[in-house]
């Protein structure tokens, strides 16, 4: 498993690392910069004015682990399972399908981590997280970049063309949108708000804002058994499926 | 000749149209009904900076402007650039009686009919949403199909000289997202700092932007459209003539 891991490695150092960084947080900061400032001051106007702005802080965190996952399990391992065969010839090394997803995953959550790290430092330093509880925030990041890589897997497994890329953008699109990245889940009409509320993003938003601005309660933990399940049931279909397209 | 060029475009789209759907309609009506409808519900009522209208009807015919940029580039830079490639839909064109500039004629011809396409669509709803103040609104629609052009035709001069789509990505992220982030479409372009404001001037999209705006909600002066008209009218063409030139270079090479 760890072999798939340094592959990725030693894949990155030909191009730049740091500008994978760069890459992960550029998106999320100018969004943080425009919505989360620019029409935050019409929110609340005057003093009040950052109050906004933390609220979006850490969806936007969520959002970009959530991105730098599913963009990395479905884009690029996608292409190299269905153009490039490379795991074709890996699998008829002593290594088995089971390492091949465990390593994809790993590495996935490695880049998302890394990028969620960085940026929670940068909102950090911009004074909008507001409580100790934060420093929990980097393995609820990981976390949350676990259930989205190993859901990204799976999903990479049932894609044959593509405009299936497409389709995967009209859900996650419709999700950053509306997964209370930027208003609460009060504005919705009332038989709405569930539907809202079962979206995995909404789930990985409620515990990284629980956890900045310390407003914990039993949602954080349900949060938390909501994620490690989606990524459990995401691993153990992408093991499976993966398993038969490699004709093990 | 160029209409041979174009139908070909136009039978192309008849295969592929679901998934440009995506991108160029469900992507800024997603926007619209999230940010206008829903976060423009606390936006607070004292919206002076706004210049006084709901927050709905300020943000609706900026992101009508953005989303033009956005599909004119889509139409534009990554077809292009995967058209000009060894074995790619131009070199083999070429090899007809086609000539360069019909090739560039008949994609331009087929970018400006999708990228009216979508602004239509786009327009249909937002005033179905009561986000218009203006019956000028329909002429919104021109005003977003220039901007669109306005960005397509240098974006076609430019894609014409790359051997690879990789640099369109990276162009879109570095300079699309900001532009579409911060030209006023968003956020009303007074509430910047002082400094930052005649940045926000001089690029493209905010004319475009402001074009829109001013139609939609009715305070469209004589001078301010015309003016707004003449530089995207002025980018168009500069890119058409790039456009000409790099088409001749690059494909009768």
């Amino acid at each position: 498993m760890h072999l798939i891991v340094v592959r990725h490695l030693w894949v990155l150092r030909r191009g730049r690392p740091w500008g994978l960084l760069v890459d992960g947080i550029f998106e999320p900061f100018l969004y943080l910069l425009s919505i989360g400032i620019g029409v935050g001051q019409l929110v609340v106007a005057g003093p009040e004015t950052s109050r906004y702005a933390a609220f979006v802080a850490p969806a936007l965190l969520a959002t970009a682990a959530m991105n730098s996952a599913v963009n990395e399990t479905t884009g690029s391992f996608w292409f190299r399972v269905r153009f490039e065969k490379v795991y074709d010839a890996i699998v008829t090394t002593p290594m088995r399908v089971g390492d091949i997803a465990a390593g994809e995953i790993a590495a996935s959550v490695l880049r998302s981590g890394l990028s969620s790290t960085c940026f929670l430092a940068v909102i950090t330093a911009l004074g909008m997280v507001r409580s100790w509880w934060a420093l929990l925030a980097v393995p609820a990041a990981v976390l949350v970049a676990f259930a989205f890589s190993a859901a990204g897997l799976a999903v990479a497994t049932l894609m044959r063309d593509f405009h299936h890329h497409q389709y995967l953008q009209l859900c996650m699109l419709p999700m950053f949108l509306f997964a209370t990245t930027f208003f609460p889940l009060s504005l919705y009409p009332r038989p709405l708000q569930p539907v809202v509320a079962a979206l995995p993003l909404y789930q990985s938003i409620e515990l990284i804002r629980g956890l900045t601005t310390g407003a914990l309660g039993a949602g954080t933990l349900a949060a938390v058994a909501y994620l490690a399940a989606m990524g459990g049931a995401g691993w153990w279909v992408a093991h499976r499926r993966l398993g038969r397209m490699l004709l093990t | 000749m160029a209409i041979r060029a174009f139908r070909y475009w136009l039978l192309r789209y008849r295969r592929t149209w679901r998934g440009t759907v995506v991108i160029s309609v469900a992507n800024p009506l997603l926007f619209l009904v999230a940010i206008g409808s829903g976060l423009g519900q606390i936006v607070a009522p004292d919206t002076r900076a706004l210049g006084g209208v709901s927050y709905l009807a300020f943000f609706a015919p900026g992101i009508l402007a953005a989303a033009a940029m956005q599909n004119g580039l889509v139409e534009s830079a990554f077809p292009v650039s995967w058209g000009r490639r060894p074995g790619g839909s131009y070199p083999v064109a070429v090899a007809t009686p086609l000539e360069p500039s019909d090739l560039l004629h008949g994609h331009a011809l087929f970018m400006a009919v999708r990228v009216t396409m979508s602004a239509a669509a786009f327009l249909a709803v937002m005033v179905a949403l009561g986000a218009a103040r203006s019956a000028m609104v329909l002429l919104a629609l021109p005003a977003a199909a220039l901007t669109a052009m306005a960005f397509a035709l240098p974006a076609a001069a430019w894609a014409v000289t790359l051997s690879d789509v990789e640099p369109v990505g990276r162009v879109y992220k570095w300079v699309v997202m900001p532009l579409y982030l911060f030209s006023g479409t968003f956020f009303a372009v007074a509430q910047l700092p002082e400094a930052l404001r005649p940045v926000v001037y001089v690029t493209p999209l905010w004319h475009g932007v402001d074009l829109c705006r001013s139609l939609s909600l009715g305070t469209a002066t004589w001078a301010g459209s015309l003016g707004h008209v003449a530089y995207l009218t002025a980018m168009g063409a500069a890119g058409y003539l790039l456009a000409r030139r790099n088409y001749r270079r690059h494909l009768h090479a």
